[in-house]
């Protein structure tokens, strides 16, 4: 299998790939990781006149806290530099996450940031993003703006970058209070895509929970966003109550079809499982913690 | 020079786009002209006859064409050729040495770590990786290492043995070095 011909550009400055992009009218693909954009040329669901290779562009590789907690993902930073982060212990719903996402060998080239563009329904990250209420910051030949990950995924493998637009940077706000969270994936073997995924991330200030945030990935025709149906946790402690409450009210929220990986409602019942099981650590973790 | 899918169509297509590119193969500067569309898997082993790079499900699905490039595991199907310009890319081939084998295929060999050997240059090529970074690796370590390589034979307990086996040889050796 190979792709169709197209051209290709390795430039190395972020303003070279917005002009190129720019003169190429939505007929230019950005190259980052490669890991869907090559299986996608091979099957030739996608063939792009050109492909504009990010790779050869310098300073985009990191992933940093900032001094106020600000979480920053450079749009060249991989999987597998997350998998061995030293710094994400404020992040648990990412550090979970980052060992989960593929196998090992697409870790050490898929890009954190070319996963949140992918849009794919089932992809981890953009779970991740939309729990933790991040952002990415588009660059294009206006500048940069700040897109709520919320607001990035906007259906299946389509995201609201325009044409001329790259991803340069994920940015996760810092929690209020201390941050908790969990990521939990059912897989049929390693390297599968979920089955069904659940995301939380919780600011806690005392054992109250001041905000809730939860993702679904595997469960509808995008990424689900749960953030309001867990919101049922804001103001309360984590206790038995409360945890199926919200575990009930997520499950509600996802939009699960029956395929090869499980029936309906054998999906909505991991997601609710998930929820409870996430939340139950938490809890008992923070008593122990007491 | 070759020009790879212009092989394969009946004639090279007027006006289509070949880059040259310098890759560093197991330690020699190789210089092919190509077509951006070239996959590295193609690379290795039409251009450059290097046949031990397995091409398995050709979906980035099962490892078998792992190499290492600049050291690190990737899949060969899923990586463009004009990608590796300007970089060290290693081989099955660049193993072993003209009298040697490397102690990871000698661990293979004493363990039983293949049966058709089909998956076993991309598993060598993943545990290569892993030993560098992890001289000392436990069991699990080595399992998940190697979570993205498929076999069908083996059921992976000899493929697991035989990597321990060369990381205990590769610590003695550093020992006495
Ligand atoms: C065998 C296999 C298993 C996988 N399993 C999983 C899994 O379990 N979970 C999961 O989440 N993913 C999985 N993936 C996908 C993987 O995580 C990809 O790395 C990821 O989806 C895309 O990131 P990339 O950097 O490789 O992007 P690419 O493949 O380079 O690009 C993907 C798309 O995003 C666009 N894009 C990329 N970067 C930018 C940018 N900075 N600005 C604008 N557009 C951009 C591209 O144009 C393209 O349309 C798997 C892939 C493989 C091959
Ligand atoms: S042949 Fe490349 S992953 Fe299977
Ligand atoms: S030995 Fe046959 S596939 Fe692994």
């Amino acid at each position: 299998m190979y792709p169709s011909r197209f051209s290709y550009d390795a430039p190395t400055s972020v303003e070279e790939v917005i002009a190129i992009l720019d003169q190429n009218g939505g007929e230019a693909k950005v190259l980052a990781g490669g890991q869907s954009l090559i299986p996608m040329l091979k099957l030739r669901f996608a063939s792009p006149a050109r492909v504009v290779d990010i790779n050869g562009i310098p300073g985009l590789e990191y992933h940093r806290v900032d001094p106020d907690g600000t979480l920053r993902i450079g749009a060249l930073c991989r999987h597998e530099d997350l998998e061995f982060s030293k710094i994400l212990g404020n992040f648990p719903t990412l550090s979970q996450a980052s060992s989960l996402v593929a196998d090992p060998i697409v870790r050490t080239r898929g890009t954190f940031v070319g996963s949140l563009c992918h849009a794919d329904p089932q992809g981890d990250w953009s779970a991740t993003m939309i729990a933790l209420g991040g952002k990415i910051i588009a660059q294009g030949p206006n500048g940069r703006r700040e897109i709520k990950a919320r607001d990035f995924v906007l259906g299946p493998f389509v995201n609201a970058l325009a044409f001329n637009e790259v991803a340069v940077e994920a940015i996760v706000p810092p929690a209020k209070g201390k941050a908790l969270g969990g990521y939990l994936k059912l897989e049929r073997r390693v390297g599968d895509f979920a089955t069904a995924s659940v995301a939380v991330a919780l600011d806690v200030d005392g054992d109250i929970v001041t905000r809730a945030g939860c993702a679904l990935a595997g469960v509808g025709g995008r990424t689900i966003d749960a953030n309001d149906a867990i919101s049922v946790l804001v103001g309360k402690s984590l206790n038995s109550e409360s945890i199926k409450e919200a575990a009930e009210a997520v499950a509600a929220a996802a939009e699960p079809r029956t395929d090869h990986r499980g029936s309906s409602s054998y999906k909505r019942h991991i997601v609710e499982t998930f929820v409870t099981r996430i939340l139950s650590n938490i809890a008992n973790s923070e008593q122990k913690a007491a | 020079m070759t020009s790879l899918y212009d092989e394969v169509q009946a004639a090279p297509a007027a006006g289509v786009e070949v880059r040259r590119i310098t890759v560093n193969v197991n330690g020699t500067d190789r210089t092919v002209d190509v077509e951006p569309r070239l996959l590295l898997a193609h690379l290795l082993r039409q251009a450059l006859q290097l046949t031990g790079t397995h091409s398995g499900c050709d979906t980035s699905g099962c490892g078998a064409c792992t190499v290492l490039m600049d050291g690190r595991p990737v899949k060969s199907c899923t990586v463009l050729a004009v990608q590796a310009n300007g970089r060290e890319v290693e081989t099955v081939e660049g193993l072993a040495t003209a009298s040697e084998l490397h102690p990871i295929q000698e661990g293979f060999k004493e363990e039983h770590g293949l049966q058709c050997g089909f998956c076993t240059p991309g598993m060598m090529l993943s545990a290569k990786a892993l030993l560098e970074r992890n001289p000392d690796p436990t069991e699990d370590e080595v399992r998940w290492a190697l979570s993205g390589n498929l076999c069908r034979c083996t059921g992976y307990q000899n493929i697991v043995k035989s990597v321990l086996w060369a990381a205990k040889k590769m610590r003695e050796q550093n020992q006495e070095a």
